[in-house]
């Protein structure tokens, strides 16, 4: 990509940020918050001391290793809002195979629980894919079903099978998960974890996989034009049904990782709703493996200052979702100004004139 | 409505785009009831010309004047409520709309609390009865012809109150009778209008206009009376270099078939009979053209002998192998090459660059990947090289192949399916709408690969290119194979008669 263009997708996307906080303002003054206050808890709060900045982290890893597979689904033309659902089955399987590997060395067992979670989230990524690759049924439907299927299974699960049976408060919940099975911290009194670990390892893998490997190509080509891509020989649905596989996969490590490194038991909204807000952190980064990381540290922001708003203010913690709303709506319609020529052009035009001649004398 | 326009002049004007001047100091005018011809090359910035009259684009230098007084046109309804009205190449109709319904999206008039159909009605009659331009205003427009479709974009300009028409080739997808048909209408019209339009087509531009104007390279390289010059000379100006027509003139060929297509039956996408019985053969090194009126099971014969498309019956005998309902990549695998009718939706992916469109066919090919990691370096070498070899005209091989002109899309897609080293080409439409240095390119091109022994099945409109390329031309009408004629028999009255469907 030439230099003009990087610069304007990032001036875009900063004024993306603006406009929202713009209208998030809004939101504050009408509950009766203090805008300026509001906005600088949100903004200053992570960076206040190590340990808040560890809180960012550590919600920085569902949202990039969802994100991550929100890229391949999405380049292979084939929206995944069904990353909730896949998440909540990774959860289960980790948590199941968790008490099952018991007693096995850490570097054993730890890597068994990711992969039943990839397992689990692949296959349940799976099953929208063929059905959208073989019968043509609309992939959002299907995965926004699946979804509420698999979170009144994941409740089924910690009331019944996974419950703990030690547990004397009635909160439907597993047991502590044994602690050869939990990622360990990086720093003593801090969340952040090793789950970071896989995420960095799945940029790199993803990043690859995507752009360097044929099978990524022929994805985003299916992506891009299925029609051209049939004519190129590549079979269209084998892919999009990997891409789903893929995407489901990374949702349900995010599951594990979140179960294994933070809250140690599965338990009721464990996901928290990364499986969205993920979707909305691998569109800010423009479905890019290597932008996920920056845009995964600005919600992981986001989602911090939600805490902090609680306590500190009296301005309601969802403003933080209604902000995320807005700016999901402000990016999708930025999409189009950033894919605009003319815009692009005029943008060129103002601030890049030097370019031209360069050009012209080239 | 929009006064008269007397003249429409346009003095001077500049435009450039990023790494390109797409008009470089253009001034020309047209004058009442004129006609005149804007011809050049794919990229010499006929259209950019055009865009910045309607007021897509802003010129960066220059002005435009309507009888004598200045315009400035922030954007396309400036310049309807001046009077100039334009067809663009691709039709701008809602497919699911009907005749009046698409009309009353360009009638603002007609925007009341429910649109005024009934106003819209009255208008189109009286525009279609006043220009000679039947059209049905009750029907949907997918359920009409191309021709037809062009006819319901003149009404719903003229409906507007254009005083200037700008056709931006309007020839380029129609049949040889709707041209006909076309070039009266636009003849007739010219008593009341003036009328700017741009074609390739030099027949066309001699049949038609007053005045033609030749564009290179964004400059304006000569302006004259159309009667003064053939279409030869205007053809020599228009490339810079004299233009010979691409003629095969080979003895015929002998041998066995290569390709043989045996009792072909395949359904359409609406599910009738697109190829009926269908027979044909073509043997190594040989060109079959291919001659008809489009839609008579032209495009499902291409896509099924590719592997796109089902075999209801019969039999397509590829090199002594049978490959009806295979898959296109074991067809690709067997040596078939391929160049689509659609070129910028089918033979490229259009958002990825030139460098990606490339290897569509081969990313698995031991050249351009190992163990699935593909080699970057190999393949920008080879895009580098076949962008050379080819004439490729872009800034380099990363743009998007969407963004390239017509002529240059065909060109990546020829480049790609001559340099695998194919078998067999099935070549759809290859020139259609491209300017004549590049059909004469790509022409040059499949004779080439005709000398290496590859059998060609080239299918076309014009009959022109399929006499000039053809060894044999057999005709399809209604999915049948018509006749097969050998080049010395075929002429075009005989293959008009038998593209109708009358047997002799």
């Amino acid at each position: 990509m030439s230099n003009y263009k990087l610069i304007y997708r990032i001036t875009v996307l900063t004024a993306a940020v603006f406009i929202a906080l713009l209208v998030g303002a809004a939101i504050i003054i009408a509950v009766g918050g203090n805008v300026f206050e509001t906005y600088w808890i949100i903004l200053s709060m992570p960076f206040k001391n190590f340990r808040s900045l560890c809180e960012v982290f550590t919600r920085m890893i569902p949202l990039m290793i969802i994100a991550l597979g929100i890229c391949v689904s999405s380049r292979c033309g084939i929206n995944n809002i069904g990353a909730e659902g896949q998440m909540h089955m990774g959860v289960v399987a980790a948590c199941a195979v968790a008490f099952a590997v018991q007693g096995l060395p850490r570097l054993i067992a730890i890597p068994l629980c990711i992969l039943a979670a990839a397992l689990a989230g692949g296959a349940y990524g799976f099953v929208p894919g063929f059905l959208k690759a073989k019968l043509e049924v609309s992939e959002l439907l299907s995965t926004v079903m699946l979804n509420y299927a698999a979170a009144l299974f994941y409740n089924f699960c910690i009331r019944v099978p996974l419950r703990d049976p030690n547990d004397a408060t009635g909160t439907p919940m597993s047991a502590r998960l044994p602690d050869n099975t939990l990622l360990s911290k990086f720093f003593r009194g801090t969340s952040f974890h090793g789950g970071i670990i896989l995420a960095i390892l799945l940029v790199v893998v993803i990043y690859v996989l995507l752009f360097k490997t044929t099978w990524g190509y022929k994805m985003r080509a299916a992506g891009a034009s299925a029609r051209a891509a049939r004519y190129g020989g590549i079979n269209v649905p084998k892919y999009l049904i990997i891409a789903m596989v893929i995407s489901g996969a990374c949702a349900g490590m995010a599951g594990a990782t979140e179960l294994m490194g933070l809250q140690t038991r599965a338990m009721e909204n464990i996901t928290s709703g990364y499986g969205f807000s993920g979707i909305v952190v691998a569109l800010f980064a423009s479905l890019h493996p290597i932008a996920v990381i920056p845009a995964a540290f600005f919600f992981g922001i986001l989602l911090y200052s939600q805490v902090n708003l609680q306590i500190l203010t009296s301005v309601p913690p969802n403003l933080v979702q209604t902000i995320q709303g807005v700016i999901i709506l402000i990016i999708v319609a930025l999409q189009m100004i950033i894919n605009n020529p003319y815009s692009q052009e005029k943008f060129r035009k103002r601030f890049f004139k030097n370019q031209i001649k360069d050009i012209k004398e080239a | 409505m929009a006064k008269e326009i007397k003249e429409l002049r346009v003095e001077h004007i500049t435009k450039r785009f990023p790494g390109v001047l797409a008009s470089d100091n253009i001034s020309l005018s047209v004058g009442e009831h004129e006609i005149l011809a804007l011809v050049g090359e794919n990229g010499a910035g006929k259209t950019t010309l055009m865009n910045m009259i309607m007021g897509l684009y802003q010129p960066d230098e220059g002005s435009i004047f309507i009888n004598g007084e200045e315009v400035k046109f922030k954007d396309p309804n400036d310049a309807f409520s001046a009077g100039i009205g334009m067809v663009h190449q691709r039709y701008m109709l809602v497919p699911n709309m009907t005749v009046l319904e698409n009309v009353a999206l360009g009638l603002k008039e007609s925007w009341k609390t429910v649109v005024d159909l009934k106003m819209v009605r009255d208008r189109v009659k009286e525009v279609s009865e006043h220009y000679g331009l039947a059209v049905d205003p009750d029907a949907y427009i997918w359920q009409l012809s191309v021709g037809e479709q062009q006819r319901v974009e003149l009404v719903k300009t003229l409906c507007q109150g254009a005083k200037f028409l700008i056709l931006d080739e309007p020839t380029s997808a129609l049949t040889p009778q709707e041209t006909d048909d076309l070039i009266k209408l636009l003849k007739r019209m010219s008593n009341e209008l003036s009328i700017i339009f741009i074609s390739h087509k030099l027949n066309e531009v001699k049949a038609l206009s007053d005045k033609v104007c030749i564009l290179r390279h964004g400059k304006v390289v000569f302006e004259g009376n159309t009667s003064d010059y053939t279409p030869k000379q205007i053809a020599a100006m228009m490339t810079g270099h004299e233009v010979e027509t691409t003629e095969n003139k080979n003895a015929p060929v002998e041998g066995e078939p290569v390709l043989n297509i045996k009792d072909l039956c395949v359904k359409s996408d609406r599910d009738f009979y697109a190829l009926d019985h269908f027979n044909l053969d073509v043997r190594a090194g040989e060109i079959v053209g291919l001659a008809g009126v489009s839609g008579n099971g032209q495009k499902e014969l291409a896509e099924v002998i590719n592997g796109l498309r089902k075999v209801e019956s019969g039999t397509i005998e590829f090199m002594g192998k049978q490959i009806q309902n295979m898959t296109p990549a074991q067809v690709i695998k067997r040596g078939m090459g391929y160049i689509p009718e659609e070129r910028n939706i089918e033979g490229i992916v259009p958002s990825m660059s030139i460098k990606e469109n490339i290897i569509l066919k081969d990313s698995e090919s031991s050249r351009f990947s190992k163990q699935h990691i593909l080699n970057n370096k190999v393949i920008e070498d080879y895009a580098n090289k076949l962008r050379d070899e080819f004439d490729i005209r872009s800034p380099h091989i990363h743009v998007p192949a969407g963004s390239l002109s017509g002529g240059n899309i065909q060109k990546v897609i020829l480049a790609r399916e001559i340099d695998r080293n194919p078998k067999f080409l099935v070549c759809v439409y290859p020139i259609r709408g491209l300017d004549m240095g590049a059909a004469e390119f790509i022409h040059k091109q499949l004779l080439a690969l005709r000398e290496r022994g590859v059998g060609i099945l080239l299918i076309s409109e014009e009959l022109e290119e399929i006499m000039n390329l053809s060894d044999r031309i057999a005709v399809i009408f209604k999915g049948k194979n018509q006749k097969v004629l050998m080049k010395g028999e075929a002429t075009t009255s005989r293959l008009g008669e038998l593209m109708a469907g009358v047997g002799d």
